[in-house]
């Protein structure tokens, strides 16, 4: 089976995220970047069901600036087979990024697409839905669970309140949830092969689409920032309080 | 001149950063308080293939250099595993240049593979209660017996002596009167530690109280000939090979210590408000913490340049030994600044830079005496008669 896993390039959630004063983005120095961890546990999916299957191949794919083939060599290190670099310096909304991948997926043919939920800097959670209504494919998001059967695979997702179970014929879509698995961390013999696996670069105007963003980023603010809490004396005095001056009760 | 680390470099940095991410301070914490062994880390780091970094790849390793040795143990100490964490994959890491360099095919291919999937330990075996830096003054002798020797002596401050099968042991085959040079005579052995003719006692240490140090009392220890490495009377020789690497992984490892103790140094002053203010406000918190940095990056350039020199064939005595130096000086200062930038906390455990104060004192005594250190710069480098 040849499964084909998106890769994007964020910010480390270890790092502390900071608005320019302009509000027009993050300040981006010091940053450290790390693959999105959603799209880790896609790649740990596929390699799993490769391995369970005993062959397939399992192509990454990212779309960026040329340093994002840095998390293309960690999921190929991983143990990814090859990996594609769509070449894009602009800012893209989630149908762009929608409409780039449904033309490697037209190209590469691959029988799943499998892709984190979302990504954790823009949090749109929508790429892989556009994917699927783009190319007309099924899909399943939120995945928790995954397992082929005989002509259709079987997917348990997240969903408010219980786990609802899908089924879809291949080729489809899937999207994964954090309690899919645990990925692997690449080994030192995983990082020496990654060396030598090839990283395709493709730049985006060779794709011919129009990948004029829908949405733009108008301002960002950060969180509002919190007071220091307040020491009381008695019971007395925080009921007090919390009635006349947080009026909660 | 080149300073970038490569793509590939960068990669086992993120990695092993991210592999070392799984074992936080409270874990290290509470291996500094029961001295148990940090076996699951080990297994990661063995599983990971990161204990063969520098084995030959047809014994099944990466065949990479110290440079990239030295990055993994600096990222190791920086993650906050400091020397527990070290001190507990260090000799697979770099200390079987003797049996890769010297050792026979047949023991290369059956020890190498077990050494680097973790299965088994090696300890190293040199020094001696009357001789330290005099190795050639060592007494364990290994006297010829039917097809093989018979080791009897003392050996003292032997890393995981608990842990390990084999050691790596140094003995004379000649006494140090019969011979012409006092560094010839001397062997090289692959030995098993065999409780029925070895005992190891553990001494009770400053720091790092996980990974154990031992005294060998050796009697009657029968190792067959095929343990020998390379030729009797020549082992000193095999094991300089191996010193100038263990001072550049020494010196990254206090590189990566002293900045982990700035780090948390630094959080804490920016988060501790005594007078209505931040401690790290005051340029008497800042200034030493400030000046420590620079010495910890000053120090790490030195070790890469020594790193690139052995990886490169190249003689890096000087620099090996000055990297040594300058390292463990500047992180045992950044660690002591840091404790002082803590006030109270930073002598309570919790806080976890007195660990590193106390495991950072080491490397100025280990592998080998800051003092000495200085005679080899005024001896070799500038050129004074030896003083000792």
């Amino acid at each position: 089976m040849k499964i084909l896993v998106t890769v994007k390039r964020v910010p480390d959630p270890e790092t502390t995220i900071r608005v320019k004063p302009d509000g027009s983005g993050i300040v981006t120095d010091n940053i450290k970047y790390v693959i999105n961890p959603f799209d880790e546990i896609a790649i740990e999916e596929a390699l799993r069901i490769k391995e369970k299957q005993g062959q397939g191949e399992v192509v990454l794919v990212s779309i960026g600036a040329k340093v994002a083939s840095e998390q293309l060599r960690t999921g190929l290190a991983m143990g990814a087979d090859r990996a594609i670099l769509v070449l894009c310096d602009q800012e893209l909304d989630s149908l762009g990024v929608a409409r780039i991948l449904a033309k490697i997926v037209e190209k590469e043919a691959p029988d799943l697409v499998l892709m984190g939920k979302q990504a954790i800097d823009d949090d749109a959670n929508q790429a892989g839905q556009m994917l699927a209504a783009l190319l007309n494919w099924p899909q399943a998001t939120f995945a928790s669970k995954v397992e082929f059967m005989d002509n259709y695979v079987q997917v348990v997702r997240e969903v408010d309140g219980g786990l609802e179970t899908v089924r879809f014929p291949l080729p489809g879509i899937i999207t994964t949830d954090l309690r899919l698995n645990e990925p692997r961390y690449a080994s030192l013999p995983g990082i020496m092969k990654a060396r030598k696996k090839e990283i395709r670069e493709i730049a985006v105007a060779e794709l011919g689409i129009d990948t004029t963003p829908l949405l733009t980023v108008h301002k960002m603010d950060p969180p509002a920032k919190k007071a220091a809490g307040k020491k009381v004396e008695s019971v007395q005095e925080l009921v007090h309080l919390l009635h006349t001056e947080a009026k909660v009760i | 001149m080149d300073f970038q680390f490569t793509e590939e470099q960068e990669e086992i940095r993120r990695q092993v950063r991210a592999l070392c991410a799984r074992f936080p301070d409270e874990y290290w914490r509470e291996r500094d308080e029961t001295g148990e062994f940090p076996w699951d880390f080990y297994q990661a780091f063995a599983d990971g293939g990161w204990l063969g970094i520098t084995i030959p790849k047809e014994y099944g390793g990466s065949g990479l250099g110290i440079t990239e040795a030295a990055l993994v143990m600096q990222t190791v100490a920086e993650s906050g595993g400091g020397t527990q964490a070290c001190s507990s994959i260090h000799l697979g890491i770099f200390g079987l240049e003797p049996l890769i360099k010297y050792g026979t095919e047949e023991a290369k291919r059956k020890y190498l593979p077990k050494v680097l999937s973790g299965e088994i330990h090696v300890s190293f075996a040199v020094t001696e209660p009357d001789a330290g830096t005099n190795t050639t003054q060592i007494k364990t002798f290994a006297t010829r017996k039917g097809d093989g020797y018979v080791i009897n002596g003392r050996k003292v401050f032997i890393t995981k002596a608990r842990e390990s099968k084999k050691m790596l042991i140094l003995t004379r085959t000649t006494p140090y009167e019969q011979v012409q040079k006092k560094t010839m005579g001397m062997s090289l052995f692959f030995a098993d530690i065999d409780p029925q003719a070895v005992e190891v006692r553990e001494l009770r240490k400053c720091g790092r109280k996980a990974v154990d140090t031992n005294m060998l009392f050796i009697d009657n220890l029968y190792v067959p000939k095929e343990d020998l490495i390379g030729e009797e009377g020549k082992g000193f020789y095999y094991i300089l090979d191996g010193i100038n690497p263990e001072r550049i992984l020494v010196a990254a490892e206090c590189v990566g210590m002293g900045k982990r103790a700035i780090e948390k140094a630094v959080q804490y002053a920016k988060e501790r408000i005594v007078f209505d203010r931040p401690i790290g406000m005051n340029q008497g918190i800042q200034f030493p913490l400030a000046e420590s940095y620079a010495k910890l990056e000053t120090a790490e350039l030195m070790v890469y340049k020594a790193a690139w020199l052995f990886d490169n064939g190249k003689p890096c005595g000087k620099e090996a030994n000055i990297a040594k130096y300058m390292a463990a000086e500047a992180a045992c200062e950044a660690a002591d600044r840091a404790m002082q930038a803590h006030g109270g906390y930073g002598y309570i455990k919790d806080y976890d830079v007195e660990r590193y104060w106390r495991e950072a004192r080491l490397f100025r005594i280990a592998p080998i005496s800051q003092e000495m250190v200085l005679n080899y710069v005024g001896e070799h480098v500038l050129g004074l008669p030896k003083s000792y």
